[in-house]
Parts: C-alpha cells; structure tokens; sequence
C-alpha cells in the first residue's frame, strides 16, 4: 500500500506529522504547569541581577567590581552577569513565558466568548450525582414563576427548556466576570510588557549637574550621562532650556527633610518657574524633569606668579551622608608670562581637595558629621607639572590624574594636607595662592522621556481590574426540575473550587420554594468549636 | 514620658501580653478535650489500633478542658488587648514624630506585626478558624515583633524622597498584605504538619514532635481552602502595592521600575506567589506542592524585608535600618 503512493499523496503525510509536532509542542508549551515552571525559572534567573552590580543602575559600581575581581569579573560578564536583565537567557524565559501565555488566552478567550453566548446547559438526567441536590417535597410549593423571578433578581443567566414528557427545567449560571477578569489579567501582562519594550525603544534620559545660577540646553552634549532608545533620534530632542536659580536644603538633626530647587524653564518661546522637589518632577511637553541629587559646588580662585587670577566653580562628589565631598581644581593654563606668552616650567597646577560642610576644629577627625554648611573646608593637597589633560583620554573632573603623579610628571608639593576655611588661602612655595572663596550649591537633574510609561501604567491598573474579579469571583451552576410524577429537584455544582455552595443554593431554593426547609445539620468545615 | 518612651513601653507591653496569650492559648490546645475526640476518630479512620493513648492523656489531665476553654478565651481577650497596645504604640510614635510611622526598618516590622494580628483576629470573629490556633498566631507574630527590636532605631525625620504621600499608599499596601501573608504561611506550616501527622496515622507510624502537635488541628483539607484564600486575598493588595511603588519611583527616582535589589525580590515574591495560585489549579501532585510555594513566597518576602535592607545597598537603602 505504501509503495504505490504517489509523491502528491505522500506529501500531506508528512505535511500531517510535522503539523502534529508541532502540535505537541503547542500544547506542552501553553500547558498550565509549564507556565508554572517558567514562572519559576524567571524567578530564580531575577536573583543575579540584584547580587551582581548592574551596568543599567551604576556602570561606577560594575567597574569597582572589576578592579576587585579582575579575574572572575570577564567571565561573569560573558554570561551577562552585570546585564542581567536585557541577557539572553533572561530573556528566553520571558519570552517563553508569554509565547505560553498568548497559547493559553486565545483558546480561552475562544472558549469564553462561545459561554458567554451560549445557553446555559440542562440538567444531567440523574440530578443526584451532583454535588449540591435536594428533593422538595410537594408542600415546598416550588412555583416556576418565582423562579424566573428570583433567579433574575439575582442575576443568574437562565435556560428555561421544556421537555416532551412535560419536564420543566430552569438552568442557571453565574460568576461569567471570573473568567473575563482572569483573561484581562493575563491580557495585561502582555499589554506591560508592550509598553516596556516600547519605552526601551523610544525613551530617552540625560543627567545633568546644575550649580546655582547655572543654565543648560537640552541636547546630549550638556548631558554628564545620557541614554537613548533605539528608536530615538537625538537630533529631534525637544528643545527647552532649565536655569537653576537657587537650590535649598532643609536639615533637621543633622538629616535631610527638604530640598528645593528654583528653577526657571524656557520652551517654545515660553518660560516659566517651577519648584523643583523630589516627588514633585516638572513636566514640559512629556519630558519629565526630576531633582534626583544635590551637592556642594567650591569656589576658589587661583593667583599665578605673574598675578593673573583664575576662578573655578567645581562640582564636588559626596562621598557619604553627612556630605563630606571629594573634588579636585585643576588649572591647565597659568602661569604663562602676559608680556611673553612662554609656558613657565612645572607651570600646571592641581589639587586634589576634600571639602567639608561642617569641620570640627575640636576633634582630630577631618571628616565632619553634619551635613549643612555650618564650617566648611577645604581640605587640599598641591601638585605642579603636568596635568595630563592634553592626551585626550577621559578623566575624572573629581581628581587629579594619579598616572602623572606616578610617572612623576606632577610633583606633589606639600606633604600635610592643608585645611583652610572660607576667606583662607593656601600658599605654594613658588609663592602663588589658592582662595577659598565660599560654597554654592548643585542640584542633579535627570530629564527623561519615556512614552512606554503611560503603557505599563494603564496595563498595571487594566491587571488590577482583572485580578480582582478573576480571583474573587465564583462560577457556579444552579438547576431547578419539575418532573413529570409532580417532584421538585434542585441541583448546584462549582465551576470553581470554592466552599459555601450549599448554603447559597439553599437559600436559592428556599426562596423560590417558600415551604422548603434545607436539612438543619451543616458539617463542621472549618473545625470550629465556638 | 517623652513620646518616644511612651510608644517603646507601649510595645514592651505588647510582647508581654502577647507572650500571655501564647501561653494561654497553649492551655487550651492542650487540655480541651474536645479536640482529641477529632484526632480519635480521625485515628479510626486510619484504622490503627492504638488509638486511647492520646485521650487517656487527655482524661488525665491536671486542668479541665472548661478551664482550658476559659484558658482560651482569656488568651483571645489578652491578643484584643495587645493588639490594642500595639496599635497604640504605633500611634504614639505618630504624635510625637508628627510623621506617617512608616520611616524605618523597625516601624515597618512592627506594621507587619499589627497587619498580621488584625488579620487573625478578623478571621477569629468571622468563626473561620477555631480560637486555639492563635497560639501559632501570637507565637509568629510575636517573632516578628522579637525581630524588629532588633532593628530597633530612633524615629527621626524622613529623607525628602520618602516625604509624600505615596509612602503611605505603597508602604501601607506592602505592610498590609505581608501581615495578611504572614498568617498565609503559618497555615500553609499548619496543613503539611497535619497532612503528614494524617499520613503517619494512616500508615500506622508513631507520631514523634513536632508532628503530634497536628493531633488537634483542624482537617487538612479545611486548613489548605484557609491557605488558599488567605492568598487569594493578600495577592492582589501585593500587586497593588507593588503597582504603587513603581508609580512612587517615578516620581521619586525619575524611573518607574530601576530593579534595585529591593524590586528585584518584591518581583520573584510576586512571581513565586503567581507561582502558588497556578499550582493549586494545575493537577492534583502541583496542588500538593502549592502549600510549599507559598511557604517559599514568604521566605522570599521575609529575605526581602531582612537582608535586602541589610546587605545589599540600593535605592531603598536610606530608608535607615
Ligand atoms: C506571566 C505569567 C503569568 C502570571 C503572572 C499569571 C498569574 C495568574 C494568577 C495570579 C492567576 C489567578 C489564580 C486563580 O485564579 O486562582 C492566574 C490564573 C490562571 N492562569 Fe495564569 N499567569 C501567568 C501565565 C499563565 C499562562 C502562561 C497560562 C497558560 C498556560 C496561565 C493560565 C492560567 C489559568 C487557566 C488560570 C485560571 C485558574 C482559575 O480559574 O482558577 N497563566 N494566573
């Protein structure tokens, strides 16, 4: 028989196998208890991502974790260990994930949209094999009429079916709402999962540190860190201007309460104030601004050996709580003769610099406790040579290049750590002089634009609207038959596994059976003895 | 008394009489004899053939089961009365801090312990569960409150991220549905202590501690539905909690999800409690497993709320320990 096959007739054959592989595969992977094992997988691939730092919070902490694990940090990061959560392999299980979600809606929604259109289905023809079933005796007086009644009043969907034999039955069902809410539910997992992938594509951010009286543009290039989606053109960014024009820190027992940034804000022409807080983002046309940090910016000035005078506002990084900061001034070009214009020798000056808000002269700490500038200092440290600045490598604003001090090209010029207070000055041997000249405030601002956002929100309340019928809610089947020899049968079943079916259909039939009296003895469910 | 002092006295107080309670409620479990009539029959069922030893212990013991009752009732007055302390405690410290007392480790432990105890006694009044299981109650909560001292710390000012009034619609829905998963687990310990005393029984096993507690626990069954709807309950105030937070770091950290460690394990605590609901409907052997999803729901809720704040450093991380 198979030898005379034609090739047109062995075709659908395998056509048929592959479909049925296929198939198989369909099934194992919408099965429930293989969405119970990729829930589970994706909750165990979650735990890397918050003991390995990750590149998307700190990219400082990732390289720390470099420098302190040089050998095993590459191979962690071979397997995403510090992106663990854009990785592959996280991302296979949530794909999975929704692949077995979207198999286990579409038949739902299928099998859920013919209930909810179909009639509600007769009663077996033995009603007593269902888990809830009463016979009333005649004097229950179980009157059709009433049931129609009752039962609509209660909103149960009815099927009234009159049989040849003179059977009556009213078929009732109720609870719909637990299946609707339940494929809401997980129809809005995928909905949030839209809206992050969305945001990933077409969201963008920038930090920016601001000192008081300080403007900026909005384009990358005034950014100290930005991120762009995919889909993102940087030449389209919303064109706005922020002006800090004052930043306020409230300390109450040594702690933050209260910060406070004046800003002023320029766009389409436009401008407006705003009081910038945490909590409280400025929002210009979708893009969002929020005051994520502050800090202490000094300001010194530099006299050079001709007189020449430099004035720096530099950014300090605090490094704890009570916002004792590192920084480190840095003048690249003094020092040059004003009649000449020849470089001197060693002409580069740096320092590297602590500041200190408030400085106890009373103890022998250098690191103050509080955070509010009750005493601040600076606390520095001279170098002269050169900078390093001109080679084109990045470096940070907040130190001195410790590779030219190593190679010897800038010298270290006082032993001791100077410390000097507001109005003080610190003298080089060469006769030139660092003033401190008083502190300003910095606000850190992050701008951010993500259209995603608005998705995920909607599709978390959508979630919310789903659960809470989909778990609440009980599915549940009632029958009431009239037979032909003048009994009255009721019956009820769950469709869900819950308890209190009894007792509602009880009342069911007592109410459209005035004379029905359900059996007194309830079984002791909960094993209470009160 | 300053403030403060009054609101630490008042939870001195609370652990004492809590303590009371657990000893009063361990009276009751014991020596009311009605309970062991349960387990007799039970041990007909299994069929085993010593079966007197329990009520002969029983019979003999030195309180009567009307005392052990009136034991019972004295213990669920003294867990209205704690509970009352501790509410009143809490209150206190929002006098004096003229803050919503949800700012630190220590105030958000002992909000876990007051949610819990709520939920029992609700459960007590609406007769789902008999009064003598408080003793595993006020014992849990109690361990939540003996913990919390631990990270015992002045209550002070808040940091300006945490002024808002999201705190108390995300720190609340956190603290409340913890407290309602708390009670969650101690059924879930319950149901396999008394499912695995039942399969001992049946197979004609002796009973050694801690399994012969089992003997006065209400049917397994019973005690799996209460899990189960305990969670039913508690899940979606998580979800929202969790909803709610992501919405407060929007506004507070310009990102509404940034998987700092602290989101990270509210994730795999949601995830692993999606996890149980499914068991329980996915075949008879996922069911039987489902009571230890829910176990390790909390396990990881608890991890969340202990070393998350203590050993991984994060966004949450100023909230002071
Ligand atoms: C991100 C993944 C998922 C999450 C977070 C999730 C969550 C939930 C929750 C919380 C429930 C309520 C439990 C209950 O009704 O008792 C539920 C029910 C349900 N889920 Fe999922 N689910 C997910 C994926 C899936 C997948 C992939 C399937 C299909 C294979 C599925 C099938 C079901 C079914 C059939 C119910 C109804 C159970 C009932 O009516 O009692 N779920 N899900």
């Amino acid at each position: 028989m198979t030898a005379t096959l034609t090739p047109a007739q062995r075709k659908p054959k395998a056509a048929k196998r592959f479909r049925a592989f296929w198939r198989r595969w369909w099934h194992q992977l919408t099965a429930m208890r293989t969405a119970l094992i990729l829930l589970l997988a994706l909750a165990l691939a979650a735990i890397p991502g918050s003991t390995f730092p990750q590149r998307s919070i700190s990219t400082v902490d990732v390289a720390g974790y470099f420098d302190e694990h040089p050998d095993l940090a590459p191979w962690l990061d071979r397997l995403w260990a510090f992106d663990v959560y854009t990785s592959p392999w996280f991302s296979a299980i949530y794909l999975l994930l929704m692949v077995s979600l979207v198999g286990c809606i579409l038949p739902r929604l299928n099998v859920h949209w013919k209930a909810l259109r179909a009639k509600v289905p007769d009663a077996p023809a033995r009603m007593s094999i269902l888990p809830y079933h009463r016979v009333l005796d005649p004097g229950a007086d179980a009157n059709q009429g009433r049931a129609r009644a009752v039962l609509k009043q209660q909103r149960w969907r009815t099927a009234v079916r009159e049989h040849e034999d003179g059977t009556v039955v009213i078929a009732a069902e109720k609870g719909y709402l637990r299946e609707t809410g339940n494929l809401l539910f997980h129809t809005s997992i995928i909905f949030i999962l839209v809206g992050v992938a969305l945001g990933s594509l077409m969201s963008w951010y920038g930090n920016r540190i601001l000192s008081e009286d300080k403007s900026y543009c909005n384009n990358l290039q005034q950014y100290d860190e930005y991120g762009l989606g995919a889909w993102v053109d940087e030449t389209a960014l919303p064109q706005f201007c922020l002006t800090l024009n004052a930043f306020d820190a409230e300390f109450t027992d040594g702690g933050p309460t209260a910060y406070d940034a004046d800003v002023t804000y320029e766009a389409d022409g436009e401008t407006g104030e705003y009081g910038l807080e945490v909590n409280h983002p400025l929002n210009i046309d979708g893009t969002n601004v929020f005051l994520i940090g502050h800090g202490y910016t000094a300001v010194v000035t530099y006299t050079d050996r001709y007189g020449q005078t430099q004035t720096l506002h530099q950014e300090f990084l605090s490094m704890d709580a009570a916002l004792n900061s590192e920084g480190a001034f840095k003048f690249p070009d003094v020092n040059v003769d004003p009649e000449t214009g020849e470089v001197d020798e060693d002409a580069e000056v740096g320092f590297d610099a602590i500041l200190v808000p408030t400085f106890d002269d009373s103890t022998a700490m250098l690191l103050g406790t509080d955070p509010e500038l009750n005493n601040p200092v600076l606390a520095l440290t001279a170098y002269t040579g050169d900078l390093g600045l001109g080679d084109g490598l990045p470096e940070s604003v907040y130190s001195v290049n410790e590779d030219q001090i190593a190679s010897g090209e800038l010298e270290q010029v006082n032993d001791d750590v100077e410390v000097i207070g507001v109005g003080d000055s610190m003298t080089l041997p060469d006769g030139t002089t660092l003033t401190f000249d008083g502190v300003e405030q910095y606000a850190v601002l992050q701008v951010r634009h993500d259209p995603g956002g608005p998705v995920v929100l909607a599709g978390a309340v959508l979630l919310l609207l789903g659960l809470l019928p989909g778990l609440a809610v009980r599915r549940r089947r009632y029958w009431i038959r009239w037979n032909p020899d003048g009994t009255v049968e009721t019956a009820g079943l769950n469709r869900n596994d819950f308890d209190g079916l009894d007792e509602e259909c009880d009342e069911l039939t007592a109410a459209i059976a005035p004379g029905f009296e359900p059996p007194g003895t309830h079984t002791d469910k909960s094993g209470s003895d009160e | 008394m300053t403030g403060a002092e009054a609101a630490n006295a008042l939870f001195v107080a609370t652990i004492l009489i809590y303590a009371a309670a657990m000893f009063s409620y361990a009276v009751e479990y014991a020596f009311d004899k009605r309970a062991p009539k349960r387990a007799k029959a039970l041990v007909a069922v299994g069929g085993a053939s010593d079966t007197d030893t329990s009520a002969d212990v029983a019979t003999e013991a030195p309180i009567s089961p009307a005392a052990a009752r009136g034991a019972g009732r004295l213990g669920l007055v003294l867990t209205f009365l704690g509970t009352a302390a501790l509410a009143a405690s809490i209150v206190t410290r929002v006098i004096y801090t003229g803050r919503w007392p949800w700012g630190n480790m220590f105030e958000y432990t002992v909000g876990v312990a007051l949610a819990g105890m709520v939920t029992w006694l609700w459960l007590v009044s609406r007769g789902s569960v008999p009064r003598r299981l408080g003793l595993f109650a006020t014992f849990a909560v109690t361990m939540v409150l003996g913990t919390s001292v631990r990270v015992y710390t002045e209550a002070g000012p808040l940091v300006p991220a945490l002024d808002s009034y999201w705190i108390i619609i995300h720190v609340t829905a956190a603290i409340a549905s913890s407290g309602i998963l708390l009670i969650g687990c101690v059924f879930a310990i319950l149901h396999l202590l008394k499912r695995s005393f039942d399969r001992r029984v049946s197979d004609g096993k002796p009973i050694r501690f801690p399994l012969n507690i089992a003997e006065r626990l209400p049917d397994a069954t019973a005690l799996e539905r209460l899990t189960f709807k305990i969670h039913v309950f508690a899940f979606p105030l998580l979800t929202f909690g969790i909803i709610a937070g992501s919405v407060w770091a929007h506004l507070a950290w310009g990102r509404y999800w940034n998987w700092d460690p602290k989101e990270v394990w509210a994730f795999i605590a949601w995830v692993v409690y999606a996890a149980y609901l499914h068991a329980r409907v996915s075949g008879r052997s996922a069911k039987a497993n489902a009571p230890w999803l829910a176990i390790l729901g909390y396990a990881v809720m608890l991890f969340n709320l202990t070393a998350v704040n203590l050993v991984f450093s994060g966004l949450h991380s100023y909230a002071g320990v």
